[in-house]
């Protein structure tokens, strides 16, 4: 199984990031560009572990060290992989 | 003083604050090996030092909060031992737990490495009792995950409590917005929780702190430190 991660900035927080690349986006004509969000995306790949189980370690696993939750939010998908 | 300073692999102001304390200040000064579940009891300061630990993979200080030495280090704060988080440090102690908010990327996205003032906001602890109330010090700042974050109603709540020890300023103390070099909320430069026996800051004051160089703005938190064990 296949756990896709994705962790983003909280609503709120200042993303310097995205804020720069908006700005690109916009200097490149692309005006209909309200917002840009960067985060981080991480695959992880899982043994031996029910779906059901899977869903409560990987939300552990975000919890405790892949966000910081002060300032990040999280969302993930697991895929089969068979 | 009986000091603790803690390596991880990717310290590299561990040295320096050694010497500060061992050399400069002639203080009783120990290595702690991050793999170590050290004892800490006797001991009266621990150091988190700046530095890369763990090559600041993930977020600065995510990985490092998990080695074994700060099982010690949490639970010997927990029982109102002194810590001192330095830059690295800091974010380690905001990833911990041990300090609120978090340590965010510059809003430059640069990596910051000058010398900035910071004014004291509060002199009533064991970290900054040895400075002048709203006094300006110099010292330098070197990183590139430096801009403090944290929600309006928590930083309320810091401003309350007397924890907010140090704010970005200019040289006559005035806290601008061209003087806050990293876009910290409210130009927070160090803080300390609400027992008042831990504090992060991003400002290094090892690293002006020997009498070898003109500035020594940053033993007066070394000094405080002594003066109270």
């Amino acid at each position: 199984m296949l756990a896709q991660i994705h962790v983003t900035f909280k609503e709120g927080v200042l993303d310097p990031q995205g804020k720069t690349v908006h700005h690109a986006l916009n200097d490149l004509g692309y005006d209909e560009v309200l917002d840009v969000h960067i985060g981080k995306y991480l695959e992880i790949k899982l043994d031996s572990v029910s779906e059901e189980e899977a869903e409560i370690r990987v939300r552990e696993m975000c919890e405790r060290l892949l966000a910081n939750t002060v300032i990040e939010s999280f969302r993930f998908k697991l895929v089969s992989t068979e | 003083m009986k000091c603790g300073i803690v390596v991880f692999p990717g310290s590299n102001c561990d040295h320096d604050c050694y010497h500060i304390l061992k050399k400069v200040l002639n203080q009783e000064t120990h290595w702690l090996w991050h793999k170590d579940n050290a004892d800490l009891s006797s001991f009266d300061l621990v150091v988190l030092p700046g530095g890369f630990s763990y090559g600041d993979y993930l977020r600065a200080g995510a990985i490092s909060r998990f080695s074994p030495v700060m099982n010690s280090v949490i639970s010997f704060a927990k029982k109102g031992g002194k810590v001192l988080g330095i830059c690295n440090g800091f974010q380690i102690l905001v990833e911990s737990g041990l300090l609120p908010g978090a340590l965010m990327q510059n809003h430059t996205r640069k990596f910051i490495c000058k010398n900035v003032y910071v004014r004291v906001e509060s002199t009533h602890t064991p970290f900054t009792q040895e400075c002048s109330d709203k006094s300006v010090l110099q010292i330098p700042i070197a990183h590139h995950q430096g801009s403090y974050y944290i929600d309006p109603h928590s930083l309320g709540d810091l401003e309350e409590k007397g924890q907010i020890l140090f704010r970005y300023c200019d040289a006559e103390g005035n806290i601008t917005d061209s003087s806050n070099p990293n876009g910290s909320v409210s130009s927070v430069a160090g803080l300390c929780n609400a027992q008042k026996n831990v504090m992060g800051m991003m400002p290094h004051p090892e690293r002006c702190a020997d009498p070898l160089w003109p500035n020594v703005d940053g033993q007066s938190i070394f000094k405080s430190l002594i003066t109270q064990s």
